[in-house]
């Protein structure tokens, strides 16, 4: 990150981050935000977007709200960290409420309910390839597939609660890519 | 009352589990308001997770709707808050002592440590959601049929063009109108 953090108004700040809240359709906020943030208004260089999207992926949450929080606090602090998340979220969640709204109001009417069968079949297909396009990697590894299918089978199938498989998984998978020394000093 | 705080229960503990993004909360969000919670039916879970996918912002803002087929807008405003906070929280400090430990080589291992589990719960989430929303034994073979086609389509479509998921999911309801009206 450099050391010139540009000074931001907080106004600034929640409307740029709102614009990607409104406009970033069909998932995909990383790109966006690499848009806005390194392209367009130059708060981050190259290394610095990556390194926060590097602790953004690792932390729980969700990569865009944690980036919001990242970058937020990296420009104005505390507030800046509120102001970017909130312009990141209120836009999509009023739109989802108005949505759902609809939803409630028409979801038994049959020619609604055909259209959210279609809509939810293709949510489906949206989150395999999604899921395989950020995924081969660990599913051609044997190493990282005995961890894939082990998650997959305690949560997906005998709904072992995340909380749990993750105490049980989590450090047992990091140790398998613990840091070598031996490789190092070689 | 008690809802709103079994709500708030419930997503405040799920935006802290969710490890690498909000996908990965999906199975076991749906077992707890589905199976557990009796919250929203299996349908409904797969439709208000679609819904998401048409708004623009984080797709997860849709867990709203959870907190809305609850308690109305109350129960709206808990889930998203619950949902959101806790995990924000985190972040801000928890980013503080990620930047004092740059450098660190643990850092890649638990990045490269925890891939594989957050691929293993985004497989469990398509199949949370899929097994209602693709292949549902309650329905005819034919309608099955359609909703596993639209599913493929919509992944080969993705897998070779560049156009935007929203509008796969869009004529994805389109198809449902026309072929199963």
């Amino acid at each position: 990150m450099s050391d010139a953090t540009p000074r931001v108004s907080l106004a600034k700040l929640f409307s740029v981050f709102a614009l990607i809240g409104v406009t970033s359709f069909g998932g995909g906020i990383v790109a966006y935000l690499r848009r806005a943030l390194v392209d367009k208004e130059k708060w981050l260089d190259e290394d610095g977007f990556m390194a926060a999207l590097e602790i953004a992926q690792t932390l729980p949450g969700l990569n865009s709200t944690n980036m919001s929080v990242i970058v937020g606090r990296k420009l104005r602090g505390p507030a800046g960290a509120l102001v970017a998340t909130l312009g990141m979220i209120l836009p999509g969640a009023v739109i989802v409420t108005a949505l759902g709204f609809g939803y409630v109001a028409l979801r038994h009417d049959p020619k609604v309910a055909v259209v959210l069968t279609g809509v939810a079949a293709a949510a489906v297909g949206l989150l395999v390839q999604v899921t395989l396009k950020i995924g081969w990697k660990q599913l051609i590894r044997p190493q990282d597939l005995i961890f894939v299918v082990v998650v997959f089978v305690l949560v997906g199938i005998f709904h072992v609660s995340l909380l749990v498989t993750l105490i049980a998984v989590a450090p047992l998978a990091i140790w398998v890519h613990r840091p070598c020394r031996e490789k190092e000093a070689a | 009352m008690s809802k709103i705080v079994e709500l708030i229960n419930v997503f405040a503990l799920l935006s802290l589990l969710a490890v690498g993004g909000g996908t990965a909360v999906l199975p076991e969000m749906e077992h707890v308001t589905v199976e557990r919670c009796h919250w929203v039916s299996d349908t409904q879970f797969a439709e208000i997770y679609s819904l998401g996918q048409l708004a623009p912002g984080p797709n997860m803002t849709c867990v709203a709707l959870i907190g809305y087929e609850v308690s109305g807008v109350a129960g709206l405003l808990a889930v998203l808050v619950a949902f959101f906070f806790p995990a924000c929280l985190l972040c801000y400090f928890a980013s503080k002592v990620w930047d004092a430990a740059e450098g660190s080589p643990w850092r890649d291992a638990v990045q490269r440590g925890m891939a594989p589990i957050v691929i293993g719960l985004m497989l469990a989430g398509c199949y949370a959601l899929g097994k209602t929303a693709s292949y549902n034994p309650a329905k005819d073979w034919d309608v099955n049929l359609l909703t596993l086609g639209i599913g493929a389509a919509v992944a080969v479509i993705l897998s070779l063009t560049r156009i935007n998921p929203a509008l796969t999911i869009l004529a994805g309801g389109a198809a449902g109108f026309f072929l199963l009206g």
